[in-house]
């Protein structure tokens, strides 16, 4: 009964961890997978809502800027205007350039993000992170805290989909594919590309601040390295190409998958293995997902539910 | 002012000219392969380790290792394009820019597995630096890096200047297309681009581990610079690269020179935010970089 009740545990926190990174992963498919752009410091999105939403709902601390114990709906919203506003910032320089140059700012806007973040300590309370964060659902008692918070994100995750699944086909999601596919004709057709790729910059940078809050907000702890940058962003990729970029619920099944093999293999490796090489299987987990990455990208580039065409024929009844 | 001279411009210009020699390689795979190789930090890792073995296995000066280092290196480059990035030739960029980014990963977990995490060092012991001038202090390793450093970039523009195959990889940077009705052995320059732009990367790791140390998140600190010096010098521009490297390098070391007051400019912690700040003032104001390089 015990074990049953520890596997029920461990599952719930599956879930909620898992869509956690759903959301990340819904993110970056309005950026990479609807409109091809090449976020490659989701990290630094990441830590900046969670710090937001953190600062903005703890009790007092003398370690670090605070204390305004607003609802925890409310640092979320800030969370993702502010995550938005940075991507913002980063549109409107990179957005005109190739998605290399996209790539490159963001992993620099990620870099110093996080150096903000370990130097500003008066704000941040510097490497040692901000603790107590305020959890939702907190005075229920064992279980229920766990399984309201994981409802809380799954319900998170149900709408997001519906939204962008809207969008998607809606004439905005239309226009994104279409500057995807073809720039030039986008363009001739009248279409402000700039202008459309900032809103879907911004709308997926504020998703993924959205996250970051949550995830704040679930562990009730935040620090400059809570999410290892690199290892975090290129996750959410493999969950994304995996799970099949453009492609709403793929984007989600990708993160509940690639996060159960993730979290699953952890447990193993450091139940299985001697101390040593449970450390250095670390090391191997990272190369064999870097490895299925590219056998997917080589091979299967439609992930595991490729992108579904909208079709402008006469014959679709689907399309409104 | 003897201050500024030693503990704020000669480090830049030393950390510049190590930025330079792995700002060439970026530059040259930019220009001709047409992505951003997210994975050339971790090749100047990778040259820092071999080196590190070799100089383990040898007991030689890292100096003497280097240029096998650098072959070492140049091979793995060579076998990872042939495997991971040939594939996608005539895809997308953004395509081999996401393989790049999963190299990086897998290089640097296979540097982390077969080396562990720890610290090493290449060159043991502390070098007391020699006084000139009775003012100017300059250590041993120093006045090493600084050249070698002129002196591979000495021999990158003769290559690139007097040789067919530098010539024929300028050219293809220039325009891919002319190059190839020029009859230019496409596949050719694209190998040569790695070989070059890997061995300057291992020498690069190299001399930063001489300065420093051999660890494993070295070259991805480098990574961050080292595109801003070949954004600032201008895409597909060697020349561009060299000078981006340097302004880069002294720009980081000035930043927290005491300019106003008395405390530095800018906390040391922010060092590696100049690289940054330079790089997007570059974006906004001029993308083609300082030599009129190429814009995607």
């Amino acid at each position: 009964m015990d074990q049953a009740y520890g596997i029920f545990l461990y599952v719930v926190s599956l879930l909620t961890m898992g869509g956690i990174y759903a959301i990340l992963a819904l993110g970056l498919n309005i950026q990479f997978g609807f409109t091809g752009l090449f976020n490659a410091g989701i990290a630094g999105f990441f830590a900046v809502g969670a710090y937001v939403s953190a600062i903005l709902t703890t009790a007092p601390s003398a370690r670090h800027l605070g204390g305004y114990e607003l609802p925890v709906v409310f640092g979320l919203v800030a969370a993702m205007v502010v995550s938005g506003a940075i991507g913002w910032l980063v549109g409107r320089i990179c957005i005109r350039l190739r998605a290399d140059y996209l790539a490159i700012a963001t992993i620099g806007i990620a870099e110093t993000l996080r150096l903000i973040l370990k130097n500003e300590t008066w704000a941040t309370n510097g490497a040692r992170g901000v603790s107590e964060v305020p959890k939702p659902f907190e005075h229920l008692p064992e279980p229920w805290n766990q399984v309201g918070l994981m409802l809380l994100v799954l319900s998170i995750v149900a709408v997001l989909y519906f939204l962008l699944e809207r969008a998607r086909t809606a004439p905005w999601g239309r226009v994104m594919s279409a500057i995807r596919e073809n720039e030039p004709a986008a363009r001739a057709a009248g279409k402000n590309v700039e202008q459309f790729r900032i809103q879907a910059f911004v709308t997926g940078c504020a998703v993924m601040g959205l996250a970051g809050g949550l995830t704040a907000h679930y562990l009730k702890f935040i620090d400059p390295n809570a999410a290892e940058p690199l290892t975090a962003t290129f996750l959410v990729f493999v969950m994304l190409i995996i799970g099949g970029s453009g492609n709403n619920k793929g984007a989600i099944l990708g993160a509940i998958l690639m996060w159960t093999v993730w979290s699953a293999t952890e447990i193993a490796t450091s139940r299985l293995l001697p101390d040593e090489w449970a450390i250095r299987s670390a090391y191997v987990r990272v190369f064999l997902i870097g490895l299925v990455l590219q056998i997917v990208l080589q091979r299967f580039p439609g992930g595991i539910l490729p992108e579904r065409r909208l079709s402008a024929a006469k014959g679709d009844k689907s399309s409104p | 002012m003897m201050d500024f001279i030693n503990f704020h411009l000669m480090p830049g210009v030393i950390l510049g000219s190590i930025y330079a020699l792995g700002a060439i390689g970026i530059s040259l795979t930019f220009g001709i392969l047409r992505f951003a190789n997210f994975a050339h930090g971790e090749t100047m890792t990778l040259g820092a380790y071999f080196a590190f073995t070799l100089v383990q296995l040898t007991g030689w000066h890292p100096l003497a290792v280097l240029p096998f280092a650098m072959i070492l290196t140049a091979a793995v480059a060579l076998g990872v394009d042939r495997v991971f990035y040939k594939p996608f030739r005539a895809a997308p960029a953004i395509m081999v820019v996401i393989a790049s980014f999963g190299m990086m990963l897998m290089i640097r977990s296979v540097i982390q597995f077969s080396w562990g995490v720890q610290l090493k060092s290449l060159v043991p012991g502390i070098q007391r630096p020699y006084i000139l001038f009775d003012a100017l202090r300059i250590s041993p390793k120093h006045m090493l890096i600084v050249g070698s450093a002129l002196g591979l970039m000495l021999a990158v523009h003769l290559l690139l200047s007097r040789t067919k195959i530098g010539k024929a990889m300028r050219a293809m940077s220039d325009s891919p297309e002319l190059a190839r009705l020029t009859g230019i052995d496409t596949e050719m320059v694209i190998r040569a681009t790695w070989v070059l732009g890997a061995g300057l990367a291992a020498a690069a790791g190299v001399f930063l581990a001489i300065d420093t140390h051999v660890e494993t998140m070295m070259g991805f600190k480098l990574l961050l610079p080292v595109f801003a010096a070949a954004i600032l010098g201008g895409i597909g521009r060697p020349y561009g690269a060299m000078a981006g490297g340097l302004i880069i390098g002294i720009a980081e070391e000035l930043s927290s020179y005491a300019w106003l007051g008395d405390g530095p400019l800018l906390a040391p912690g922010y060092k590696a935010g100049v690289a940054f700040a330079l790089m997007i003032a570059m974006l906004i104001w001029r993308p083609s970089g300082l030599f009129r390089g190429k814009v995607f």
